[in-house]
């Protein structure tokens, strides 16, 4: 049996959002427990001090306390999970900078989290998920060359991929509408192994991710069950061939987005989620629906546009198609409506998420909506930076799992 | 006997003090003490669930974090209760329920404006202070017209 995962738990107002039950719920379903470390009153006032962040909350003193400790190494943790109300201002600012401080001065992986009485275990299981694979796998996370023949699936939420690899090269590729999860699962197999001319019995390994990894590992009695935090940063810098070395993740899925700071091939930041749908690829496809055209056709055209014509910054993904139609009502183009979209979800994705994690270049996009040139170009532009947009990006998460589940192939030798 | 809200609403000296003078302290003791000996754990080591937040919602606005509405499910029903408060500004820390300083703006605004007697002191820092400051509360307490222990 494994030892746990120690997460240090640096947060204010859990206990009294009712939620602190979720948080190790979280924890143990992934092996891990959280623990809160433990300091003395006179460290306290030493370390606050030191940090220079005169808050007025003492929970958030203590935060900060027990984050300097977890960085001089008085405390042993492996990880490190902080947390703290959705809405206070204090402890927003207070979220950041330990996550900063810590990311800089320790190589513990860290994830920040605004919660709300409503948060619920399954919401925090993909964030403990990945802080206690960076702290248990770095091994397998180091990887950076897929060998054999391998098979990695992306269960998302909105679309279900497949990659098959055959030394280090992508052979197969397989790009379904998530309907039935195993069904889809089943179908993007069958594809990607009749592109690559194998048959499921070729396969030395599978791998895989997104939300219905659990059902479809099972199912294809997969060797790595990964979520998809870990398994896309390493996708990403191994597509964009920058495994050493710092690089940025962004992608913006179906149903939430990532924003992942990555140190060479691990990440070491992250955050995952966001306000609303109205940052994230569903709001375009509901976009492209209203434009009467195919999601496909929606980047083209956002090229052509102007987003600064159309007003549209809603954090609401029901506001935001309402800005839309208002704008169409108004008289505005069909090119400068879908340029207006893709600005709005990069400009929040930017706002919300991208505050919570380092930007360092390079950025590289992926998933599905990489492939959304108006979506790209916006979020280059806000960020002041050429983004990295590899080759099979919308297979990113797939690609991920294929080369990661290679490390099996050794085990199963031996 | 008066019902007397301590602020810190964790200070063991400021409700042993009311109580030596012949009145009911209201601290979160009590609040809290209902949350430990509920059955069941849903969330230990408090057991406060997701419901209290919505039962802070009568005290706090919708806008404002869970964690402060959940403090409030602890401190309002107190408050509604107290017939006087006794609030110590400045005082050295207190974690836990008392480690918002958000909820503790909010308790000391609904103590005032409560129109009950208030007395309102600083954190003493010397010995001299400090036996000015018990002598103020005596003294406070005495007017509420308790029986002296």
């Amino acid at each position: 049996m494994t030892k746990p995962v120690r997460i240090a738990q640096l947060t204010c107002g859990a206990e009294y959002s009712g939620i602190q039950a979720e948080i190790d719920q979280a924890a143990r379903s992934v092996d891990a427990e959280v623990f809160y470390p433990d300091l003395s009153l006179q460290d306290l006032r030493k370390s606050f001090d030191s940090f220079g962040l005169n808050v007025k909350s003492p929970d958030l003193k203590l935060a900060i306390a027990r984050a300097e400790a977890l960085v001089a190494g008085t405390v042993d943790a492996d990880a490190v999970f902080i947390g703290s109300c959705f809405r206070c201002a204090e402890a927003a600012i207070v979220r950041t900078e330990l996550r900063r401080y810590i990311h800089m001065n320790s190589t513990l992986p860290v994830v920040s989290y605004s919660f709300t009485e409503r948060t619920t275990s399954g919401t925090l299981l993909t964030r403990m998920e990945a802080l206690t694979t960076i702290a248990r796998r770095r091994a397998l996370l180091a990887r950076e060359e897929q060998t054999g023949i391998t098979l990695g699936v992306d269960s998302g939420s909105s679309t279900t991929k497949c990659i098959v690899m055959k030394d280090d090269e992508i052979i197969g590729t397989g790009w379904e509408p998530t309907t039935e999860v195993l069904k889809s699962a089943d179908l993007v197999v069958e594809n990607a192994l009749s592109e690559a001319g194998l048959a499921r019995d070729d396969i030395e390994a599978i791998g895989t991710t997104g939300y219905g990894r659990f059902l479809i590992g099972k199912h294809l009695n997969a060797d790595l069950i990964q979520e998809e935090l870990t398994v896309n940063s390493k996708g990403a810098v191994y597509l964009a061939e920058t495994q050493r070395g710092p690089s940025t993740v962004i992608d913006i899925g179906g149903m939430d987005n990532k924003a992942i700071s990555v140190m060479d091939g691990i990440p070491g930041t992250f955050t995952m989620g966001g306000i609303c749908a109205g940052a994230s690829g569903r709001f375009l496809e509901m976009t492209a629906k209203r434009l009467g055209i195919d999601i496909t056709e929606l980047g083209p055209l956002a090229m052509k546009g102007m987003s600064d014509d159309v007003p549209m910054n809603s954090y609401c993904i029901v506001f935001g198609t309402q800005s839309l139609v208002n704008a169409l009502a108004a008289g505005s183009t069909p090119e400068d409506v879908a340029a207006a979209a893709c600005h709005s979800v990069a400009e929040q994705v930017f706002e919300q998420q991208l505050q919570e994690v380092d930007i360092r270049e390079p950025v590289i996009m992926v998933g599905g909506t990489s492939l959304i040139d108006g979506l790209v170009r916006a979020m280059g532009d806000l960020l002041q930076t050429e983004i990295v947009v590899p080759h099979h990006s919308q297979y990113i998460g797939a690609t991920g799992a294929a080369l990661l589940a290679s490390g099996y192939i050794d085990q199963k030798t031996e | 006997m008066a019902k007397v809200f301590i602020y810190p609403a964790t200070s063991l000296m400021l409700s042993d003090l009311v109580a030596r003078y012949g009145h009911e302290p209201l601290g979160s003791a009590l609040s809290v003490r209902e949350h430990i000996q509920a059955g069941g754990f849903d969330s230990p080591p408090l057991q406060i669930t997701p419901e209290d937040p919505k039962v802070g919602l009568h005290w706090a606005a919708v806008e404002v974090p869970s964690g402060v509405r959940g403090r409030m499910a602890l401190y309002g029903p107190l408050i509604e209760s107290a017939e006087a408060a006794i609030i110590i500004q400045e005082a050295d820390f207190a974690f836990g329920c008392m480690g918002c300083a958000r909820t503790n703006e909010l308790l000391i605004f609904l103590l005032k404006q409560k129109g009950i007697p208030v007395l309102d002191l600083d954190y003493p820092k010397t010995k001299d202070e400090g036996v000015s400051f018990v002598a103020a509360i005596k003294s406070f307490l005495t007017d509420l017209g308790g029986e002296d222990a």
